[in-house]
């Protein structure tokens, strides 16, 4: 059992001690803030008939210029907004998607939520924590990627899966995983495997705030599993019924069920 | 009779340039929504209910009857949230679709906006999925560059306005007042009912939450009719859905067919279990539904039939697992999934799954303690039909169901880890491929 | 309302459409557990400790459990409850369970131990033994909340009272849900900017030990204290209070609940304002060549007695505005029947006209009105007062109807403070002076509550101007003072009459040196001239001092007779509804209260008060009080109404009142309380024609050669030509000049446009 990628004792299960990672890095102050992203962190704020509704949207945007969510992010927000401040930092804690420390320039994420982790997920994660040198939640050294380990990514039927920037990386395998985090890493562009070539996480933390960054004709329309049922509908000639009106015109087109 | 499969919402996916509205027009897109335009709003809601469409969101609560409580005399704006938030593990239906036919979701939001009033509709979609964020806010801009969307829609003299609103993760706003105070700026955390959403839903006004596939339901019905929706499927289940098979299958992915189709018709198509494996067990509707074993096979597919065999139809998430799979692991990992994703409001939720992942833990590394097992039960007992909204319930569901039919693997917890029983490598997608090629170089 | 009929463990119940539940069960002497209930706040049904079992909801179905803090009381509804189902038993069990999984067992060394609900309902109905055999849940400790507040998460149950409260109560929401699951917790902001004047309750409400007062964190257990429900005499709110001792110290004060003013709250300044009693006068003190000896009580008696008598001219009295009715009926009585005179006046403060005496003899007349008339109104404005920081609980009051009843507040104010913005109130700018004018062009009705607040008497014209506009509306008038003895004092005689002196006025002839001196409970500070007043003082040909503590005036005086502070004597206030609250000894009884001393001195100037015991002055206070009663109010003055404010001639004028936590109260002497930042908030022309900068320090300059500094807001909404600071030295509508702190450049300011 030398490759177990998961030893469960109670004190690793969970943490016993809950340390202050979880806030924000008070400490931290730089920021790249500028009049740009109040102006549209504002921008943002306008497109609800309550400002405070785009408090998730200008938190994507913070974190896209400020790579976390920073204390000048969190001020700006609360002052956009008009709300105290502890608001906007109970919101920020509350959604996984918001890094309260520096995300990488690609930010990979492992599914381990059952059905990926039986499927090979936890593999993966071991052989991406075993390549980059870090492990969940954190990022490397030179800031290319950081890792987390992420719940049920809604592509089960693409088991195991790999996120990269919010991206789909399908089917994974741990040599696929290495393979695109090297080519990443030597620059080379890798392609989303139902999206665009990787944006790079802080772009597309721009995109999810709500500025298009007009990728969306990238990628197929779907994938091979996603077609599945389709494709043997076509095969068979199955259909939904027609339209009972249609149904004399065109009597032909309800064909016999298969089963 | 009905054919097998039966694709409506996922006639176009295999088209080129799927997501274009053009394509989407070129086959039909935007008929169902002049249909509803030339009718009266009351008579649109009249054809949903007549459908018998239930919500897709897992609880199968009738779309038009859901409808149909927007109190239409109360004096705030009125709302349509469409709730794309997919998360629940399993569930995977939303996100190819909306990736590959975004203009569906349109669609059917404008046709649900004037059906009761509406005038502006929220499309909720998990931020983890930045890709079909693209493609659903694409979706808009083509739709308002068309005059689908904005002022005097088609001509009609309606007017609905579209925000795509991206999540920041976060399972629990799939949860339709949770979804609301996620909206609102605020945490995601249910609110007390009553009052209902429909009464004082998103910034306290009368607000219609669907859920996205149940919205992108509405427009072959309007184009096609009451009664053409009502034949396909069961009694009191009608209709076509999208069923999502995932795990040790061999062709995993989305089947659209009849309600009622039982579980082994769709293993069949899917090309059965990975070869040389056995069902071990599966889920019905997501982790949130208690599971099933190869004797519910033959059991119809619907929200009755699924009931009365003891689990829940749920977002018919079929995940299928097969023999060399460790039932302890994954129901560890399901809890471990609830526990990471309680909102954290209510004792029960917070404090039960907790504990629950310290037992299951000890119990996969062979660490238990003589009467762990019972442990489990009785801390689901603790949190069965107590907590604030159903996250809970779910959590409870998976362990209870996965104990009443393998208690002898939980008990093996208490001496015996898991990844012994059951070697990890061998549930892998590649372990057939490795097992192969072992054989081939034996060879 | 309609009533509906329950059955509550076999237990018929009828209550009110719409009530819970649990107040429901509570109303028959039903106890359901609960921790995050609270029945002033919106429930929220977190903690899911009261859930109950629902056989029928009234409608013939049964419901699954639910928690009975959340449930409308149904007609016909049946609920079982702990006692009487197992369902509700097991589900408050595993509850309990839950809960305690991961909290400490600290009780020993927790400050709620002894007096915790999750303590108690752990003895009554937990388990003996754990059955969670994993690892606790901690973190590091204590959070620092604020000043005063602190936090030890893992105690915390997350029942949000704290949160609830920021939000729903005080408005101040210092606190919020932070992180998510089994990691949630409480979190502030951790720059710690924010100041609430209610962030004591946050401590009291709180149903484990996770937020602890900073100042009793490990001072008493609950079961070593003696408690005593009192009246709160920090403001004329009426709180009561609950004062908690331990050895003779005064360990706590607490909110004591009573729903007719104060509910279950309080104020951090009738909470934290307590330790001023630890520097009490001990010995009377008699000016022997020019210092201040320490005498006997015989010998200190004897030289006031003296001194009065031998004294050739007149004596004025002045009180104060601190005393309980009983004291001040015996300094009116020491006045007219022993010293034979009508200069009394119990107003030591700024705004003491002619013209508000006349107001305050119809004002205490008749009924007033209450809290709960606050709440029922329709529109409430508010004049020459901002609640916040003059009477809190008229604040919380307000709010409560603004957030729950629709009620409209409008306030004619100055500048647009953050207690308006909580109370979403209207702001009509009004300059000092000019508010009469702008209540006249008010539309009001019967509906309307007018409440006027103290400093109203500072300038001419304005009570006179007020009066007649509410009369002419039909609306209903209050006026607010800001001392807990000021209506007592009034009615109990304490106003000057006839030919009597007022305040300003026996300052003036005390400093030609024509006028001797007895004073009872007087802050200098709190007068108009407080220069003037020492000198007066110092010129005086004669001053006794009654008092507690040592003060500015008792230094000054010839004779200083020590009084027992108000921890050790009963009596009664009378609060701005005009509804006298008991004052109870927390501590054993000091006898030499003021009307004690005075009766001796009296007895020593040959005459008997007439008030030989605390029995008897409570009689004759009752006596008044109910006369009172029976006087109709008699609207009519004779004083000019207003004449416009000098705001208008293109001069600044100064608005200013005492807010609630300045560190100049001699209340709050020795309390950690933390006062808002000072600012001078001016409007945005006055500022641009000064040329000053928001943010940056701006020096105020008024009569005298006296100034103060502080950074500058700058306030869309403030009245032109009006400049406001916080507790300045000088009264509303004294000319003042604005420059900024210092000639050299400031950095950019940082936020002070509001």
């Amino acid at each position: 059992m030398s490759e177990r990628a998961y030893e469960a004792t109670p004190k690793e299960v969970l943490p016993h001690d809950f340390d202050e990672k979880g806030s924000i890095d008070w400490t931290d102050e730089s920021t790249a803030i500028n009049q740009k992203t109040m102006d549209e962190l504002r921008e943002l704020a306008g497109r609800y008939p309550r400002p405070r509704s785009a408090l998730m949207p200008m938190l994507h945007l913070v974190q896209s210029v400020d790579e976390r969510i920073s204390p000048a992010g969190v001020r700006a927000c609360a002052d956009i907004l008009g709300i105290p401040v502890a608001e906007v930092v109970g919101v920020a804690t509350f959604y996984t998607q918001f890094r309260r420390h520096r995300g990488g320039q690609h930010h990979v994420g492992v599914c381990r939520t059952a059905l990926c982790a039986v499927m090979g997920g936890d593999e993966i994660m071991a052989a991406v924590e075993q390549h980059l040198g870090i492990g969940d939640d954190e990022v490397t050294p030179d800031g290319k990627f950081s890792l987390e380990s992420v719940e049920c990514n809604a592509a089960c039927d693409y088991a195991p899966v790999m996120m990269i920037d919010w991206e789909f990386m399908d089917n994974m395998t741990p040599g696929k995983a290495i393979a695109a985090l090297d080519d990443l890493a030597a620059g080379k562009p890798v392609k989303s495997t139902r999206g665009p070539v990787l944006p790079g996480w802080a772009a597309n933390e721009r995109m999810l705030a709500g500025f298009d960054d007009g990728l969306a004709d990238d990628g197929p329309a779907a994938g091979e599993p996603s077609l599945a049922g389709l494709k043997i509908a076509r095969a068979r000639g199955w259909k939904a019924p027609a339209a009972p009106k249609h149904k004399a015109a065109a009597p032909s087109e309800a064909k016999g069920a298969g089963a | 009779m009905t054919d097998t499969l039966t694709p409506i919402l996922s006639q176009t996916w295999d088209k080129p340039m799927s997501w274009k509205l053009d394509t989407y027009r070129a086959n039909g897109g935007y008929d169902g929504l002049k249909k509803a335009l030339s009718m009266a709003p009351a008579d649109v809601m009249k054809t949903v209910i007549d459908s018998g469409l239930r919500g897709r969101g897992g609880a199968g609560f009738p779309t038009g009857t859901k409808w149909s409580f927007i109190p239409q005399d109360n004096p705030n704006p009125k709302y349509l949230v469409v709730n794309c938030d997919e998360s629940e593990p399993g569930t995977c239906k939303d996100v190819p679709m909306l990736m590959a036919s975004p203009q569906l979701v349109v669609e059917g939001s404008l046709i649900a906006c004037y059906a009761v009033g509406a005038h502006e509709a929220y499309i909720y979609v998990r931020g983890e999925v930045a890709h079909v964020i693209r493609r659903v806010r694409a979706a808009v801009k083509e739709a308002y560059a068309a005059g689908l969307l904005g002022k005097n829609i088609m001509g009609s003299g309606f007017d609905c306005d579209i925000v795509v609103h991206a999540g920041a993760g976060a399972y629990i706003c799939g949860e339709e007042t949770a979804l609301l105070s996620s909206l609102e700026g605020f945490r995601g955390q249910p609110r007390l009912r009553p009052p209902f959403p429909a009464v004082a839903g998103l910034y306290a006004s009368p607000t219609v939450v669907n859920n996205a596939e149940s919205i992108c339901s509405v427009p072959a019905i309007l184009v096609n009719g009451a009664e053409w929706y009502a034949a396909m499927g069961t009694e009191k289940s009608k209709g076509s859905m999208l069923y999502s098979l995932s795990g040790h299958v061999a062709h995993p992915g989305q089947y659209e067919a009849p309600l009622g189709t039982t579980m082994r018709t769709l293993l069949d198509l899917a090309g059965g279990i990975r070869p040389g494996h056995q069902l071990k067990f599966f889920t019905p509707g997501g982790s949130s539904t208690p599971i099933f074993t190869p004797a519910e096979l033959d059991v119809p597919l619907d929200y009755e039939a699924v009931s009365a065999a003891g689990s829940i139809l749920g977002t018919k998430a079929l995940q299928v697992f097969d023999e060399t799979t460790s039932v302890v692991r994954t129901t560890l990992r399901w809890t471990q999934f609830y526990q990471h994703e309680s909102c954290g409001k209510c004792t029960p939720c917070r404090e039960g799954n907790w504990w629950l992942v310290q037992v299951l833990g000890r119990l996969e590394a062979g660490q238990g303690q003589p009467g762990d097992v019972d442990k489990l039960l009785s801390i689901t007992d603790q949190m069965s039909g107590l907590s604030f909204c159903v996250l809970a319930d779910g959590a409870v569901a998976c362990v209870t169901s996965a104990v009443k039919h393998f208690r002898d693997e939980f008990e093996a917890g208490y001496h015996t880890p898991a990844w012994e029983l059951f070697p990890y490598e061998k549930s892998t997608l590649w372990a057939s491929e490795v097992a192969r090629s072992a054989k081939r170089g034996a060879a | 309302m309609t009533d509906v009929t329950l059955h509550i463990d076999n237990v018929a119940v009828t209550v009110p459409k719409g009530t819970k539940v649990i107040r429901a069960a509570e109303s028959v002497g039903i106890d359901i557990p609960r921790f995050c209930d609270h029945p002033l706040l919106d429930p929220v049904a977190a903690c899911r400790q009261c859930m109950v079992d629902v056989p029928d909801a009234g409608n013939g179905r049964g419901m699954k459990p639910q928690p009975a803090c959340a449930l409308d009381a149904m007609d016909n509804m049946v609920i079982k409850t702990a006692v009487t189902s197992d369902v509700a038993r097991n589900a408050q069990e595993g509850m309990l369970e839950f809960l305690l999984i991961n909290h400490p067992l600290d009780c020993p060394m927790c400050d709620k131990g002894g007096e915790c609900p999750l303590q108690n309902q752990a003895v009554s109905s937990g388990r003996g033994e754990s059955r969670y055999g994993g690892i606790k849940r901690t973190y590091p400790k204590p959070t620092r909340l604020t000043d005063i507040l602190l936090l030890d998460r893992e105690r915390c149950v997350l029942c949000q009272r704290c949160t609830r409260f920021g939000e729903q109560i005080s408005g101040d929401q210092l606190l919020s849900l932070v992180e998510r699951g089994a990691a949630s917790q409480i979190g502030t902001n951790p720059e710690g900017d924010q100041v609430s004047y209610f962030s004591g309750n946050l401590a009291q409400i709180c149903p484990v030990g996770a937020i602890t007062s900073a100042d009793y964190r490990f001072q008493s257990r609950p079961f070593d204290l003696v408690s005593t429900t009192t009246t709160c005499d920090n403001c004329a709110a009426g709180c009561s209070l609950r004062v908690d001792q331990r050895h003779g110290d005064v360990r706590r004060r607490l909110a004591a609940t009573n729903m007719d003013v104060n509910e279950e709250w309080n104020c951090d300044r009738g909470r934290f304002g307590f330790r001023s009693e630890s520097d009490v006068l001990t010995s009377p003190l008699v000016r022997v060549d020019g210092e201040l000896q320490p005498a006997s009580w015989p010998q200190a008696l004897s030289a006031a007695a003296t001194g009065l008598k031998i004294l050739n001219c007149q004596v004025g009295v002045i009180p104060g505005g601190r005393l309980t009715m009983e004291n001040a009926l015996a300094y009116a009585r020491f006045a007219r029947e022993v010293l034979g005179t009508a200069s009394i006046d119990a107003r030591a403060r700024r705004g003491a006209s002619a013209e508000e005496a006349d107001f305050l003899q119809r004002q205490v007349r008749g009924v007033g009105v209450t809290y709960a008339d606050l709440e029922a109104a329709r529109q409430v404005v508010l004049v020459a007062l901002e609640p916040e920081d003059e009477c809190p609980m008229i604040f919380l009051r307000l709010r409560k109807a603004v957030r729950k009843a629709g009620l409209s507040v409008t306030t004619l104010a100055p500048v647009a403070s953050t207690g308006s913005a909580k109370l979403k109130a209207t702001v009509v700018p009004t300059a000092p002076g000019d508010e009469a004018s702008a209540l006249a062009n008010l539309k009001m009705d019967a509906n309307t509550i007018v409440l006027v607040g103290e400093r109203a008497g500072g300038l001419p014209g304005i009570l006179t101007g007020v009066e007649a506009a509410v009369q002419a509306a039909g609306a209903r008038l209050a006026w607010v003072p800001r001392r807990a003895g000021e209506l007592g004092a009034l009615v109990a005689g304490c106003l000057p009459s006839g030919k009597g002196l007022a305040v300003d006025e026996m300052l003036a002839q005390a400093a030609q040196g024509k006028l001797g001196l007895v004073l009872g409970g007087v802050d200098l500070d709190d007068l108009a001239d407080p220069v003037a007043a020492r000198q007066a003082l110092v010129q005086a040909p004669f001053v006794v001092s009654l008092e507690a503590r040592p003060s500015a005036a008792t230094e000054l005086a010839d004779v200083v007779l020590p009084v027992a502070p108000l921890v050790q004597q009963a009596g009664t206030f009378m609060d701005w509804t005009l509804t006298t609250r008991p004052v109870e000894p927390v501590l054993k009884p000091q006898p030499m209260t003021d009307r004690r001393v005075l009766a001796e001195l009296a007895r020593r100037l040959g005459a008997d008060l007439g008030l030989p015991s605390f029995a008897a002055a409570h009689a004759a206070a009752e006596q008044l009080v109910a006369a009172r009663g029976g006087l109709a109010r008699v609207p009519g003055s004779h004083h000019k109404p207003a004449a416009a404010s000098g705001a208008h001639d293109g001069a600044l004028v100064l608005a200013t009142w005492r807010t609630l936590l300045t560190p100049a109260s001699r209340c709050l002497d020795g309390a950690d309380v933390t006062a808002r930042p000072a600012t001078v908030v001016v409007g945005s022309k006055a500022a641009a024609q000064a040329r000053l900068t928001a943010g940056t320090p701006i020096v105020v300059r008024g009569p005298g050669g006296a100034a103060l500094t502080a950074p500058l807001v700058v306030d869309l909404f403030a009245a032109a030509g009006v400049v406001w600071a916080p507790d300045a030295p000088w009264a509303p509508g004294t000319p003042v000049t604005l420059e900024p702190a210092s000639t050299t450049p400031t950095s950019d300011g940082q936020g002070g446009e509001r």
